[in-house]
């Protein structure tokens, strides 16, 4: 039996450090028991011969020097894993906040996880159809992708994310096994509240397993949320073959709690204030997304963060941007025209859409389509700056016409609606339709053969469309990864 | 007997051992039950440092380091090319069968090459010849399309003379080829293994100038930009500018011979679909698999980050390795900013005095020692053998004035500056011609003089002043807008946007477009400023530009990146043609 310490040697923040222990290890768990009542879990964070600095998940509130009993517990931090999670909710460690009982399992994880070896990996390449244009069309999810919401304070991430767990989850075959791991790290209480009640409201309730750390909880404690959410997704993944989304929110809160702590450590900080492995820890909790080769489960991660001060520059969204496979920006102009989702496509990316779309996924005009369409949103960019130099007026026909479609584009192609769910073949023949505004000529990254099959100028566009959406519920009806009517 | 030491503190990647070890710098060490790799970073007389290539979690004070005598230093013989190796050269292949599992466990001892497999081995030396450091003994066909030449090591002074050598036959890399005596009368046996310790950079004789361009099949670069065999480049830009895309673009399509792409802190899928790929991909020279050619290192960013420092060096080592069989390797480093950050987070956990942005003040000397062992080499065998690298750096906030950035435009001659609005309007490759730089292009000179066209180095510098003449010109455009500039400045507008569309712009995944021989690329500029020259006739007669937009011919030309094949240069002269009837139109329509 383990030996139990009384008393502190020194609490700083956060941190405490306890004198005369022995046979402690680098990231061992300790439980402590203050006033013979309350208890506390900890992580060793730094150790020497006979002494260990801890690091106390919910907060040294309440603790003296005296007070507290330590127990090593011999083992790093572990969650007890069972399929039966899904439909529970947890608090930042793990722990069940709702009187359910606790998860009986003799199946134990270390929560830090094991890098995935990429010689087992399996290169992403289905695509999830979400049902937005902006994301289909333009900067697709790929299952198994990480692929992160830029937004600012204010803006409808929330909505866009649950917009896509409702409409991705209906789509894919019935025989695959959906479900969803939803980490909540510092957000507020109605946003947790938002987002449980979504998934009550879409039926998908039993398939999530819930994390909730929320803005007035212990701030250590989020710095192991997503570590035990992704611990439990990487279970349901690759040991029950699910396809797991994985919602992180706020990974804004996690750098910052990273932070905080690393200042009471006393660590010589890199930039803004943060810790110089800022990099690496999110590396460590980005890079557990993936697919293993002959598994048949996936976990795809969906990271939201707030860009303080809407700025994409600052070392949170930057580093992010390093290590996800792309990134779905939200704009507060667009938020402000009342477009939703506000998605700023041309900073948008997904780097995985290259391989998982055109001939055999989606359609062979996919790239080249998106390739165009972006190229134009740009060059619309360069006709409203000079229109806001010389006048509208004074702009060249073919900048006016670039004006046009730009505003069309915003409209049409970017927004839609909160319940609007639109298949792959209806986006990308309103891509299409939209490039028909321009003339031929401008369309220059579209290979000939394909331009010459799907392009139409606008004047004959009306019944163009007609034609070619009939043919694109034909095509609906025939893919079996088009999302199916509702249920 | 070997030195041995106990833990005394553990933090994070840094453990500390009390008292006087009596380890050596450098020295590779084992530490703890589960005998993770680790290295020596400081001695004192009562405390050793060391950083550990693997997750300390779970170890604790009081458990054994156990010296191994040897520098961290990597195994080289036949096996390292079509495999993939982590950071301290582990196959991962290897890791995952002994784990049994898709994570990378901790501890495992694997060896780095296969020691059972045989090797078809053709001796090149027979008992009695007298040998020094450096000359090649045998070949071995190590893939289909590199032959492995073994080599006497470095380290052996003077001349040896064979005692005995066995004859043609299949080896492992641990069986005795043959004895030499050396110079002090002692006697060595000799296999096809050596080993080199990572840090130190392999012996040559000398330095050549750079006067060999390293073909890459990317137009941006080979005409605008290049960059010679054993030279240095460097590649910043923000996070989707394509910094990855284009690596793998020149680990795809240069003629170097060998490839080492070190993925050092990038993402896991990345690695994977560089192997994928590059095992279905056939080599255009020689018809065999890109894998047969490539090494892959990688230390994924979840992956322990002392390791992270380790691999570029074991890079390099391998990549030098090469270079003595007279091989052109060039080495992929994505991305250098990763080591850098490595570099930092060690260097914070040691409580080192911080320079700008945390960084080490070292890291200026690290970088240079990095990239000056580039270089075309003579080496001690007589062979000549380079050593290019190409390192992928990521400023910060896509701000290229931070320090990696920085330190590194000081230590590399190439610079591809990649930008974010180019990327933003999917112009790719977006290397911005206006920040980037050769500083080969002189040294160069003469060998497109001789094998591509006499007028190569001229038709380049005329692209690049109408690029500059559009850069000026658009800062007008943009305050009153393009109609009211004279017919003379549209027209440069107009050939600026076929250069930038029809040259610049490369498609990596048209079959055509994705590398394009010199001699396309100087067809292509020579197509462009015919059209500039008619064009130009044209408008000093008075005819207005907006009459020659008329015809298609612009857009022609554009296209020709698509519709002209690398194996048909002889399309070309329709184009002249097609300039010619486009000339003779305008002149009729407006006579």
């Amino acid at each position: 039996m383990s030996i139990e310490y009384l008393g502190l040697s020194n609490i700083n923040g956060p941190l405490i450090a306890l004198e005369g222990v022995s046979d402690a290890f680098f990231d061992e768990i300790v439980e402590f028991v203050v006033d013979g009542k309350e208890r506390k879990l900890g992580r060793i964070v730094e150790v020497y011969e006979d002494k260990a600095i801890i690091q106390v998940f919910e907060g040294t509130t309440n603790m003296s020097l005296k007070n507290t009993h330590t127990r090593l517990t011999g083992h790093p931090m572990e969650i007890a894993l069972s399929p039966d999670m899904l439909g529970r909710t947890f608090n930042g460690i793990g722990q069940p906040i709702d009187d359910l009982g606790p998860i009986t399992s003799n199946l134990k994880r270390d929560v830090n996880g094991l890098p995935l070896n990429p010689v087992r990996r399996e290169y992403p390449r289905n695509y999830i159809s979400t049902g937005i244009s902006a994301i289909d069309g333009l900067t697709t999810l790929i299952r198994g992708q990480k692929l992160p919401i830029f937004s600012g304070n204010g803006l409808p991430h929330d909505q866009l994310a649950a917009q896509i767990v409702k409409q991705a989850s209906l789509g894919g075959d019935s025989d695959e096994e959906f479900a969803i791991v939803f980490a909540a790290m510092g957000v507020k209480h109605d946003v947790a509240d938002f987002f449980i009640r979504t998934f009550e409201e879409s039926g998908v309730a039993d398939h999530v397993a819930m994390f909730l750390n929320l803005a007035n909880d212990p701030v250590v404690e989020r710095l192991i949320t997503p570590k035990v959410a992704l611990t439990v997704a990487e279970y349901l993944a690759f040991e029950q073959n699910k396809h797991i989304l994985v919602i992180l929110t706020d990974m804004t809160s996690f750098a910052e709690a990273m932070r905080e702590v690393s200042s009471s450590k006393g660590e010589i900080p890199s930039r803004k204030g943060f810790p110089g492995y800022l990099y690496s820890e999110l590396a460590t909790i980005y890079e557990r997304a993936g697919i293993v080769e002959g598994i048949n489960g996936s976990v795809t991660q969906l990271p939201i963060l707030t860009m303080p001060n809407d700025d994409i520059t600052h070392p949170i969204p930057d580093l992010t941007g390093y290590i996800t496979e792309g990134q779905i920006v939200l704009d507060r102009n667009l938020h402000g025209q009342s477009i939703y989702p506000p998605i700023s496509i041309l900073p948008s990316l997904s780097r995985l859409m290259k391989d998982g779309i055109g001939a055999g996924y989606t359609r062979e005009d996919h790239q080249d389509l998106a390739n165009q369409l972006f190229s134009a949103y740009a060059k619309v960019g360069d006709a409203r700056n000079l229109a806001s130099v010389i006048g509208e007026d004074e702009l060249s026909p073919i900048d006016k016409q670039y004006l046009a479609f730009g505003k069309e584009f915003e409209e049409r192609y970017i927004g839609q609606g909160v319940e609007e769910n639109r298949t792959i073949f209806e986006t990308l023949d309103l891509g299409w339709e939209l490039l028909g505004l321009l003339p031929k000529e401008e369309l220059d990254r579209v290979d000939t053969k394909i331009l010459d099959k799907y392009y139409h100028s606008a004047e004959t566009a009306n019944q163009i469309t007609a034609t070619s959406s009939l043919g694109s519920i034909a095509n609906a009806n025939l893919d079996k990864a088009a999302p199916k009517e509702d249920k | 007997m070997l030195n041995t030491g106990t833990i005394y503190g553990i933090n994070g990647p840094v453990i500390y051992l009390k008292g006087n070890t009596g380890f050596r710098m450098s020295e590779m060490v084992h530490v703890g039950k589960e005998k993770l790799v680790g290295e020596v970073i400081s001695l004192d007389k009562d405390l050793t440092t060391i950083q550990v290539y693997e997750e300390t979690t779970g170890l604790r004070p009081g458990e054994e380091v156990v010296a191994t005598g040897d520098a961290v230093s990597v195994t080289l013989a036949p096996g390292i090319l079509n495999n993939i190796f982590d950071g301290i050269e582990r196959p991962l292949e290897r890791i995952a069968e002994t784990s049994g599992g898709a994570f990378i466990t901790r501890g495992v001892s694997v060896d780095s090459l296969d020691r059972s497999k045989k090797w078809e081995t053709h001796m090149l030396v027979k008992a009695g010849d007298v040998l020094r450091a450096g000359d090649i003994i045998a070949e071995v066909p190590e893939t289909r399309a590199i032959t492995h030449k073994c080599m006497i090591p470095p380290d052996i002074e003077g001349e040896a003379q064979v005692l005995s050598a066995v004859s043609d036959g299949s080896y492992t890399i641990e069986e005795t080829l043959l004895t030499l005596e050396l110079i002090d009368g002692s006697k060595r046996d000799l296999t096809m293994t050596q080993k080199w310790p990572i840090r130190i950079p392999r012996p040559t004789h000398h330095r050549f100038p750079a006067s060999v361009p390293l073909v890459t099949g990317q137009r941006i670069i080979d005409t605008m930009f290049p960059i010679a065999k054993g030279g240095t480049a460097a590649i910043p830009g923000g996070f989707g500018t394509g910094k990855t895309m284009t690596q793998h673009q020149i680990a795809k399509w240069s003629d170097a011979d060998i490839i080492i792409y070190i993925g050092c802190g990038e993402r896991g899928n990345e690695m994977t679909q560089v192997l994928e790929e590059f095992s279905e991909l056939v080599d255009p020279k020689t018809g065999n698999p890109l894998m047969d050619r490539t090494t892959l290192i990688a230390n994924t960013s979840n992956m322990p980050v002392a390791a992270r420092e380790a691999s570029i060096y074991t890079g390099l080592t391998l990549a030098e390795y090469y270079r003595d069989m007279g091989y052109d390797v060039a080495i992929m480093a994505d991305s250098t900013s990763r080591w850098a950050e490595a570099l930092r987070e060690l260097s914070g956990r040691l409580e080192e005095m911080p320079a700008e942005e945390g960084f080490p003040a070292y890291l200026a000397s690290r970088l240079s020692a990095f990239y000056e062992r580039a270089g075309m080499m003579h080496n001690l065998n007589g062979t000549d053998g380079s050593v290019s690298i190409i390192g992928a750096v990521s400023p910060q906030g896509g701000d290229f004035s931070e320090p990696v950035t920085q330190n590194t435009k000081r230590f590399v001659r190439c610079f591809w500056g990649l930008d974010k609005s180019l990327a933003y309007a999917r112009h790719f490759p977006a290397i911005h011609w206006l920040t980037s730089y050769s500083e080969y292009l002189t040294d160069l000179g003469s060998w497109y003089q001789d094998n591509v066209s006499p007028k190569f180095v001229d038709y380049r510098n005329r692209l690049m002043a109408l690029l500059n003449q559009e850069s000026s010109l658009m800062e007008i455009v943009k305050l009153i807008g393009s109609d009211v500039l004279p017919d003379d400045q549209k027209l440069i507008l107009e050939i600026a946007r076929v250069i930038r569309l029809g040259f610049l712009q490369q498609n990596a995944f048209h079959k055509d477009d994705t590398c394009v021989s010199m001699q396309k690329q100087f067809l292509m500029m020579d197509t462009i400023l015919y059209l500039y020259k008619q064009s130009r006739a044209l408008v000093t007669m008075g005819h207005p530009m907006s009459v020659l937009k008329e015809e298609n011919i612009f857009e022609r030309v554009i296209a020709i990146k698509y519709d002209v094949p690398n194996n048909q240069p002889e399309l070309f002269k329709q184009y002249r043609r097609d300039i010619d009837a486009f000339y003779q139109r305008v002149l009729e329509k407006n006579a």
